[in-house]
């Protein structure tokens, strides 16, 4: 029993699922009891659905217990960990026998996210135990030099996980060929878009993976000083990012002279953004280094030139410096034998939305966006109908049902209109308005532009507008075209890529699902029924006992009627609030 | 750019007099360094939980940085407040996992409850609401954040208990 270990997974999302009292719970009954075992935590394994989760591993085997609280580890304490019978209904995952989530495994390919799930991303020998920092040390080792580093990196074909999909080694030798005194290397981890959320996973699980390959990244280009630009947000994953820094310092891959190097020497710190989505834009980001407003500066000079400090630096996103160190250790051909022609390699994505399995999956390029939902993700919630799915974020686009079997590469996905992005994969159903949503977006990037470029500080503002007004019916004939006209505009008279993007949430519902547009503007009808100005409610006699509830909930006194009579809701009083509809327990309030 | 969340002129701002002393620290450690702005900030809001009118005039008089730059740069960040806020800070998410979870119904509860707007701080000086962009915990949408507490898988009941039991808590202390 004293082999016995018990993991709980406290990355954020476990935590607001409650894994902090899991853990506290299980802590204090190893306390109270004389059970001998060894209790730790790790981050999330990717399973968001099934959160919190708990790992027991014994002599027999590996057991991942899910949707674990408090009672629940009380019963695992006593009878797995204290008598060896592992509670099979709550299992999700095992060695020893099949589950129905083990889909949601199959068809993954961890590479970015080997180690998260597996290690306590605090403690450095669980790192170094799984070929950590070997990557690093093959370099004196081996005596691999500068341009063979930046050659394997071109050979495995990998491209900016962070939405641009640029060639990594090309970056690398545009800025290793740039000579200075000084130079420098970042990473970008203001995860800004809505609805994702791999980079945190990654820092908060795997943050030695993110530093490892920024020193090879700082060795290749010879950086000597390295900057995380992490959003504030993310409290967690910045702790843990400096307790790993500090463990680096002290184990001397961080320091002068790393490993032996000589005249390689490299710090790195983390720097707290401020909240501006702009920054996830790389000159905005140093600019924001610099101290100063996050607004984007004219490129060229390329930061590969001139970039924090007028210096030469390389900027990559934390998924891709996280693959560094497993292509250096494993080669380029490993990783580029993965994905398709021109995207080699996995890329990480965080599932969510309208989808049953949502969670933080990493597949071979070249996976169709179906097989992501249906098997890994289990199909759609309540079994409604699959509409659309949502690529890229504020800069993406929205691809509908019919296109599902595109597959997940630079340029197939770019063909729909959508883009890569960083990974955000957002499913909508059928109750779902596309209008809403490219309103949704709209109205984030309209608050979010910078304001120096006048097309996106005010073309995305009236856009807007008429996105509002065609969502509260009041939209008018020639809207479509106009928002089609601004979006051309707002595009091309953009300086970066907020606003160069910005419109194609607009441009892709428009171009998928103009009919539902034209419902608003011209049938003043949500066919999602999700827009509620444009709802009619309505009380179906038939299935109205008269219990009043509608009646008293009402909050404008719409509802009248006698008591065990049917009710009417008396429709120009109506404010449209749904609260009939969410309290009726008879199923008798209709949607029209 | 997020202009709306500056609300200088909106309300008269319920001044307390605050203790310049505390800044000293940040002063002395940032001065003169280069880029220090963005990090002197927060360390002036993680001590007043906003950022006094009175202390960037005297960061201004003490480091040399301009003012306008400081508000400048004050009032682009989202993370910055130039108004006191409550005790607890509601943070609802309004990423595009949450919207389309509809956290709107999560937002209008607590407007409901507490009767403010967005953005708003109650009389009492308990709550504050703030929509944000995204917490990153989209798989358990919708969300919020109290403090530093997450709570998942909203719907209007559970985000309205959520709220009452800390007013009651508060009650009672």
């Amino acid at each position: 029993m004293e082999n016995t270990k018990v993991i709980v997974g406290l990355g954020s999302c476990g935590i607001a699922a409650g894994a902090k009292k899991v853990f506290d719970k299980i802590e204090t009954l190893k306390n109270d009891n004389t059970t001998d075992f060894k209790l730790s935590k790790t981050s999330c394994v990717g399973m968001c659905f099934r959160e919190p989760l708990v790992e027991v591993i014994d002599e027999s085997g590996y057991y991942l217990y899910g949707e674990i609280d408090e009672e629940k580890a009380a019963e695992i304490f006593e009878q797995h960990i204290g008598n060896n019978k592992p509670i099979k209904e709550y299992i999700v995952k095992s060695d020893k026998f099949k589950t129905k989530d083990d889909s949601f495994f199959e068809g993954q390919t961890k590479i970015a996210l080997r180690h998260c799930g597996l290690i306590d991303p605090e403690n450095i020998q669980e790192y170094e135990s799984r070929d950590g920092y070997k990557a690093l040390k093959m370099i004196p080792s081996k005596n691999i030099s500068r341009l063979d580093i930046i050659q394997t990196i071109i050979d495995s074909g990998i491209r900016g996980r962070g939405g641009g999909g640029f060639p990594t080694g090309l970056k690398w030798k545009f800025a290793n060929n740039n000579k200075s005194d000084e130079k420098y290397i970042i990473c970008n981890a203001d995860e800004g878009d809505p609805g994702a959320f791999m980079d945190r996973s990654l820092l908060e699980g795997d943050p030695h993976a993110v530093i490892e390959g920024m020193i090879i990244g700082a060795y290749a280009i010879e950086a000597s000083s390295g900057v995380i630009y992490c959003r504030a947000e993310y409290p967690l994953a910045i702790k843990r990012l400096n307790i790993a820094l500090q463990q680096a310092r002290d184990k001397g891959y961080l320091g002068e002279n790393i490993l032996g190097i000589k005249g390689f020497n490299l710090d790195i710190f983390v720097k707290e953004g401020a909240g501006a989505f702009v920054c996830g834009e790389e000159t905005a980001l140093i600019a924001s280094i610099e101290g100063e407003r996050g607004m984007p500066r004219k490129r060229p000079p390329f930061p590969a030139e001139s970039g924090l400090w007028n210096k030469p630096t390389n900027i990559n996103n934390v998924e891709t410096y996280s693959n560094i160190p497993w292509i250096i250790y494993h080669g380029a051909g490993a990783y580029s034998k993965y994905g398709t022609e021109k995207s080699k390699g996995t890329k990480v994505f965080a599932l969510t939305g309208k989808v049953k399995n949502g969670g933080l999956v990493e597949v071979p390029m070249g996976t169709t966006i179906r097989d992501i939902i249906y098997k890994l993700g289990g199909g759609i919630q309540d079994d409604k109908k699959f509409k659309a799915v949502q690529l890229g974020g504020p800069s993406g686009g929205c691809i509908p049902e019919y296109l599902a079997d595109t597959i997940v590469d630079y340029e197939s996905v770019n063909a729909t209109g959508a883009i890569m992005g960083s990974g955000g994969m957002v499913v909508m159903d059928e109750t779902t308005c596309m209008v809403d949503i490219a309103r949704f977006f709209l109205d984030f990037t309209q608050k979010e532009s910078c304001g120096k470029c006048t097309f996106c500080r005010i073309g995305t503002k009236r856009m807007l507008e008429i996105l509002t007004r065609i969502t509260e019916g009041e939209g008018k004939d020639g809207d479509i075209e106009k928002l089609e006209e601004l979006a051309m505009r707002v595009k091309d008279s953009s300086l970066c890529g907020l606003g160069q993007t910005a419109p194609n949430p607009v441009l892709t519902t428009i171009k998928y699902f103009r009919h539902e547009y034209e419902a608003h503007i011209y049938d003043k009808k949500c066919p999602a029924k999700s827009c509620k100005k444009l709802l009619t409610y309505e009380i179906d006699p038939e299935k109205c006992t008269g219990c009043t509830i509608c009646a008293i909930k009402c909050p404008v006194k719409a509802i009248t009627g006698e008591k065990k009579m049917p009710h009417i809701i008396n429709q120009e009083m109506c404010i449209k609030c749904g609260d009939c509809y969410s309290n009726c327990n008879f199923d008798a309030i209709k949607l029209l | 750019m997020r202009i709306e969340r500056v609300t200088l002129e909106k309300k008269e701002m319920i001044q307390e007099a605050v203790d310049l002393s505390l800044i000293n620290p940040l002063t002395a450690k940032y001065k003169g360094k280069k880029g220090c702005m963005i990090p002197l900030l927060q360390g002036v809001q993680n001590i007043y939980g906003y950022i006094p009118r009175e202390v960037i005039v005297k960061i201004s008089k003490e480091t040399g940085l301009k003012l306008s730059d400081m508000y400048g740069v004050v009032t682009f960040y989202s993370q910055f407040r130039l108004n006191p806020v409550g005790k607890h800070i509601i943070k609802v998410c309004h990423g595009t996992a949450c919207h389309v979870q509809n956290a709107d119904a999560i937002s209008d509860a607590i407007k409901d409850i507490l009767q403010i707007e967005d953005g708003e701080t109650t009389e009492d000086g308990l709550f504050t609401l703030e929509s944000v962009a995204c917490l990153g915990c989209c798989s358990l949408a919708p969300v919020m954040m109290v403090g530093d507490n997450s709570y998942g898988k909203l719907t209007k009941k559970i985000a309205s208990k959520v709220i009452k039991d800390i007013k009651r808590e508060e009650k009672n202390k």
